[in-house]
C-alpha cells in the first residue's frame, strides 16, 4: 500500500516519533496529536524533510476527555481517511505515589487506561464506518502480569490490552484490523532513570516491530519477540508463588 | 543515571551523570556542577568526557528542520548523525561537503572539533561550510552565529571542543555530487619523499587524497605506503550500493590484539598487496571514505586498557624531516597502528580559534596504551611536533601538556573569554591548569 494515511495519538513519544520516521520515509501523509505544539511542530517539520507527503498536526490533551472526538474528526476532515492509527501516548506513574495519593492515582489511570480506551473506541467506529483501515495501539507487558513495582500502569495496561482484544474479536471479518503492541524495557525518556541492561531495546527496534505488524495486520506483537517467552513464563507462575517473588 | 561512559580510545575513565536532551526548545537542565555537550563520543580522549560532572547527552537532538532541494541549504538539530544527512542527501543528488572518517559523529560534534576530511586541500574543514548555527548558553539565553552575526562566537564555537555553549542547531551548505560513487586510484609508494610528490601531483586532479603509512619500515623504506586518491563520480553501471557493516568486535579481548608481531606482519602484507601502478576502481562512498564503520566497535580490539591516538600537523617548512623523524621514533618504539595515516592540508584557512587543520601535513594514528612507556613515546613525539612549530589534534589527544596546547593553539588565551561558566571538560581542566 503506498502513500497511506496515517494517525498518530501521542506523537511525541520517542516510539512515536521513530515509527513516524519510518512511515516519512515511505512517503505517507500523516496526522499528528500531541499535547506539546511547539516540539509536535518541530518533529511534523523534521518529516517534511524526511519524505512525507504532507504533516499535518493538532492539539491534544488525551485526559480532556471533552476534546477527544473534535480532535479526532478534524484528523480525519483533514486526512479524507486513515488507513492507520497509532495510539501512542503514555506516562510511567511512580508507584509508591500512587499508593499514597488516591487522586495522582487515579490520574495516571485515566492517562495510560481511560484515556487509551476512549480514544481507541472513537477511532474504531471511524474506521468501520469507512470500512477499512487498522488501529494499532501500545500497550505493555506490565498488562500481562500485576507486579509489586508499578501495578498502577500494568493494570491501566491490562485493561487496554483485554479492551483490545474483545474490539479485535467483535470486528472480526469487518476489514477493520486491531494490533495490540507489547512493548518490554524501551529505552526511552520515560525510561530514563532505569539502569539499562541486555533486555532493554531502542526505540527505533521497537517502532520497526510496529510498523511491521502493522502492515501484516498482526493481532498481539510482543516487541522485541522474546517478551512473548518471558511473560508466557510469567504468566504461568502460581499466585501463591509469585507473591512472595520480587518484581 | 551514572553512566561510566568511555570515549572512543577508552582511555580515560571517567564517571559522570547523563542527562538526555530531546527538546530544542527547552532550556537546559539544572546542573549541579560542570557540565559538558556531549554527540555520540567518537573524539578519543578526554575532550568528550567531564569525570565529576554532567554529560548533556545531545542524540536526541536529531531532527530535521528544512532541507532547500535547489540550493543544498540543510538545516539540522545538534545531535543529528552525518550518516543520517548522508543517507538522505546522497539520493537527492547531494553530499556533505567535509566528512570526517566515520559517519557516526554528530553535526555538534563536527563543529566542536572542526573535523576535516580527504579533500581538506580542495574544501578545508567542516567549519567552512557552516553557515549558521544556534548557541544555548547555561544562563538561557541563545543566540544565533553566523560569520557576520555574533562573529566572535562563530570562531570560539569552530573547534571550540563543546565549551561555548550547546549547539542547538546548524545550518549547513551541502554540494552536489552526481551520486554515491568515487572514481578512486590506488599506488604504492616506496619512501617518505615521494609521498609529498603523490600529494602534490594528485592535488590537482583528485580532490580527495590520503595515504597510509607502514609504521613499521625503517631506514631506506621508511615512509612508504599506499596512496589513494579520488573524485566524487556517477555510478558504473549496474551498481550495487554495498551492504551497511555486520561485522562487530563481539567483546573486549583481555590483551590488545594490535602488538609488535601483528603489526609488522599486518604492515608488510598490506603494503606488498597493493599495486605498484596505479589501479583505478569504481567505489562506492561508504567503504571508501569510511573504511572503519565497517566493523562496529573496532576500538575494542586495543583490549580493555584502550589505545591513545596521536595525530599532529606541521607546517610545510619542517613537514618533510618532521614527518621523518616522527616515523623514525614511531618504528623505533615497535609500537603503533594498523592504520597510519599520512595526508596533506591545504591553504584554505579554518575559521575557528582553536581549529586543528592549518597548512601542512597530518599524520595520525593509534597506540595501544602500554601505561608509562606509551606516554613517554608521545611525549617525545610532542617535542618533534613542538620544534618543528606544529600542532597536536585535541580531538584526538588524551595526554598532552597544558603547556604544549598552549603553544600549539595561540589562540587560546582568546577562546578563554567564551567558555560557558558551567561548562568544563576533562581535557580543558587538563590543558588550562
Amino acid at each position: 500500500m503506498s502513500e497511506q494515511h496515517i494517525l498518530v495519538v501521542g506523537a511525541t513519544s520517542a516510539i512515536a516519533e521513530a515509527a513516524l520516521r519510518l512511515w516519512a520515509a515511505r512517503g505517507c501523509t500523516l496526522y499528528l496529536l500531541a499535547r506539546d505544539e511547539a516540539r509536535v511542530d518541530a518533529i511534523a517539520a523534521d518529516l517534511r524533510v524526511r519524505g512525507a507527503s504532507a504533516v499535518h498536526s493538532g492539539p491534544l490533551d488525551v485526559t480532556d476527555f471533552a476534546a477527544h472526538e473534535h480532535a479526532i474528526g478534524l484528523a480525519w476532515t483533514t486526512l479524507g481517511r486513515v488507513d492507520a492509527a497509532l495510539v501512542a501516548h503514555g506516562t510511567l506513574p511512580d508507584q509508591a505515589r500512587c499508593e499514597a495519593d488516591g487522586n495522582y492515582a487515579l490520574h495516571e489511570f485515566a492517562v495510560n487506561g481511560t484515556a487509551t480506551i476512549a480514544l481507541a473506541g472513537l477511532i474504531v467506529r471511524k474506521l468501520e464506518e469507512q470500512g477499512h483501515g487498522t488501529l494499532a495501539v501500545i500497550s505493555s507487558v506490565a498488562g500481562d502480569r500485576g507486579r509489586a513495582s508499578n501495578y498502577l500502569y500494568g493494570s491501566a495496561k491490562a485493561a487496554v490490552s483485554t479492551y483490545l482484544s474483545g474490539l479485535r474479536q467483535r470486528l472480526h471479518g469487518r476489514g477493520v484490523g486491531v494490533v495490540t503492541i507489547k512493548p518490554g524495557f524501551v529505552d526511552t525518556p520515560m525510561t530514563a532513570a532505569f539502569t539499562k541492561g541486555p533486555l532493554w531495546a531502542s526505540p527505533e527496534h521497537v517502532a520497526r516491530g510496529i510498523v511491521r505488524a502493522i502492515d501484516r495486520r498482526r493481532a498481539v506483537v510482543y516487541l522485541p519477540w522474546f517478551w512473548r517467552g518471558i511473560m508466557a513464563v510469567i504468566r504461568c507462575v502460581p499466585e501463591s508463588v509469585f507473591q512472595r517473588i520480587k518484581l | 543515571m551514572n553512566d561510566a561512559l568511555q570515549s572512543w580510545g577508552r582511555y580515560p575513565r571517567a564517571r559522570q551523570r547523563v542527562i538526555r536532551l530531546r527538546d530544542r526548545f527547552a532550556p537546559l537542565p539544572a546542573l549541579e556542577s560542570h557540565a559538558l555537550p556531549r554527540g555520540s563520543g567518537r573524539s578519543y580522549g578526554d575532550v568528550c568526557l567531564d569525570d565529576g560532572g554532567t554529560l548533556l547527552d545531545a542524540r536526541g537532538l536529531d531532527r530535521f528542520i528544512a532541507f532547500d532541494p535547489a540550493t543544498g541549504v540543510l538545516r539540522c538539530e545538534g545531535g543529528m548523525l552525518l550518516g543520517t544527512i548522508l543517507d538522505f542527501c546522497v539520493p537527492r543528488g547531494w553530499f556533505l561537503p567535509v566528512v570526517p572518517g566515520t559517519r557516526f559523529v554528530t553535526v555538534g560534534g563536527a563543529i566542536a572539533n572542526d573535523v576535516h576530511g580527504k579533500n581538506h586541500h580542495a574544501s578545508g574543514s567542516f567549519g567552512c561550510h557552516v553557515r549558521a548555527f544556534e548557541l544555548l548558553r547555561s544562563d538561557g539565553h541563545r543566540f544565533t552565529c553566523t560569520d557576520a552575526d555574533n562573529a566572535d562566537w562563530f570562531a570560539a564555537t569552530l573547534g571550540g571542543l563543546g565549551l561555548t555553549g550547546l549547539i542547538i542547531w546548524a545550518e549547513l551548505q551541502l554540494r552536489r555530487v552526481p551520486g554515491a560513487w568515487f572514481d578512486t586510484e590506488t599506488l604504492r609508494f616506496d619512501r617518505l619523499a615521494d609521498f609529498f610528490e603523490l600529494s602534490a601531483q594528485s592535488a590537482r586532479d583528485h580532490e580527495y587524497t590520503v595515504a597510509w603509512v607502514d609504521c613499521t619500515a625503517r631506514g631506506a623504506a621508511l615512509g612508504r605506503g599506499v596512496f589513494s586518491r579520488g573524485n566524487h563520480a556517477a555510478p558504473p553501471a549496474g551498481a550495487d550500493a554495498p551492504r551497511p557493516a555486520r561485522l562487530r568486535m563481539p567483546f573486549t579481548p583481555p590483551f590488545s590484539l594490535v602488538n609488535g608481531a601483528s603489526l609488522r606482519a599486518f604492515n608488510t602484507f598490506h603494503f606488498h598487496r597493493a599495486p605498484k601502478l596505479v589501479r583505478r576502481a569504481s567505489r562506492h562512498y561508504l567503504p571508501w571514505l569510511f573504511p572503519l564503520d565497517h566493523i562496529r566497535e573496532w576500538n575494542r580490539m586495543y583490549g580493555p586498557r584502550g589505545f591513545l591516538q596521536y595525530q599532529c600537523v606541521l607546517p610545510p617548512a619542517t613537514a618533510q624531516d618532521g614527518v621523518r623523524e616522527l616515523l623514525e621514533r614511531i618504528a623505533a618504539s615497535g609500537t603503533g597502528s594498523f592504520l597510519a595515516v599520512l595526508k596533506q592540508f591545504g591553504g584554505m584557512p579554518s575559521r575557528g580559534l582553536l581549529s586543528f587543520p592549518r597548512p601542512g601535513t597530518t599524520l595520525a594514528l593509534d597506540f595501544a596504551n602500554q601505561g608509562q612507556r606509551t606516554f613517554e613515546l608521545l611525549d617525545r613525539l610532542d617535542d618533534v611536533v613542538a620544534g618543528a612549530s606544529g600542532a597536536v589534534y585535541p580531538a584526538k589527544d588524551a595526554r598532552m601538556s597544558g603547556e604544549r596546547f598552549r603553544q600549539y593553539f595561540p589562540g587560546w588565551r582568546q577562546f578563554e573569554a567564551f567558555i560557558d561558566p558551567a561548562f568544563s571538560s576533562g581535557f580543558w581542566r587538563r590543558v588550562s591548569l
